[in-house]
């Protein structure tokens, strides 16, 4: 479909952290998740999302039909030098939606 | 009249205890797609009453929508951790509303996301642990507004 969303993601990250210390993560992103499965389609849904810290998983999440519109996360990852984050959610279509984020970790 | 007052302000009083508190998942009658889908999670284990906290309003304005922090007792180290957190609704069209994969990278296996609801429901959560064990709790969510009109 021509018509398909494109979806920003934002993330909210504190601007430094001691290696050890809890981090707060807070992600975002607009996105419809139509499921079609009781209303109208075509289907537009997300699949995972993937949170990594230097290049290392700390957390996903596998979205089925349940999965609310606008997805949001928060979760508590423990502070690691350098503190690069990436953000990824990937479609069912395999469209890749991703963003990036730093703390600063001393 | 004052003992059937006094026996609804009982009824009344039991079943806000019951919001509050994580209901027995054990309790809660599931249909076979529900029942599948949980197997497919247990993959032959059985699952523990306990250790996880469901933190939901007993009343969504919006089923579309609906708050929910789940929490489990874990030191999330790389010996003791949650490897997996999963969600799954019992009047849903279809169970499955979605799973986290945790890593000792995390602090605490604490999650906040919202969920769909299509009606008032039992869902359950099911957390399995990196010594193999499975836990599981239910909380039970009344909806003003269904949430499966997508």
């Amino acid at each position: 479909m021509s018509d398909l969303h494109q979806s920003t993601p934002r993330v909210r990250l504190p601007r430094s952290a001691s290696a050890g210390d809890t981090i707060e993560v807070r992600t975002l992103i607009d996105h419809p998740m139509v499921t079609a499965v009781s209303g109208p389609g075509p289907r537009d849904m997300l699949a995972r999302f993937e949170a990594t810290m230097n290049g290392e998983t700390v957390i996903a999440y596998d979205f089925a039909n349940g999965a609310a519109a606008n997805p949001t996360f928060t979760f508590h990852v423990r502070a690691a030098a350098p503190g690069d984050f990436t953000f990824t959610w990937t479609h069912e279509d395999g469209r890749r939606f991703t963003t990036e984020g730093s703390v600063r970790v001393t | 009249m004052t003992l059937q007052r006094r026996t609804f302000m009982a009824s009344a009083a039991a079943s806000a205890v019951l919001v509050l508190l994580p209901l027995p998942a054990a309790a809660i009658s599931l249909d076979d797609e529900v029942q599948a889908a949980l197997d497919a999670i247990l993959d032959g284990r059985s699952a523990e009453e306990g250790g996880i906290a469901l933190d939901t309003p007993a009343v969504a304005e919006n089923g579309a929508q609906v708050p929910l922090t789940v929490r489990v007792d874990s030191p999330m180290t790389a010996e003791d951790h949650v490897s997996a957190i999963h969600i799954i609704a019992t009047a849903n069209p279809e169970p499955g509303i979605g799973s986290f994969h945790l890593t000792p990278h995390l602090t605490k296996a604490e999650v906040f996301t919202r969920i769909r609801l299509a009606e008032e429901q039992d869902f359950l959560v099911l957390a399995e642990l990196s010594d193999g064990r499975v836990l599981q709790a239910a909380a039970r969510t009344a909806v003003s507004i269904g949430g499966c009109a997508t």
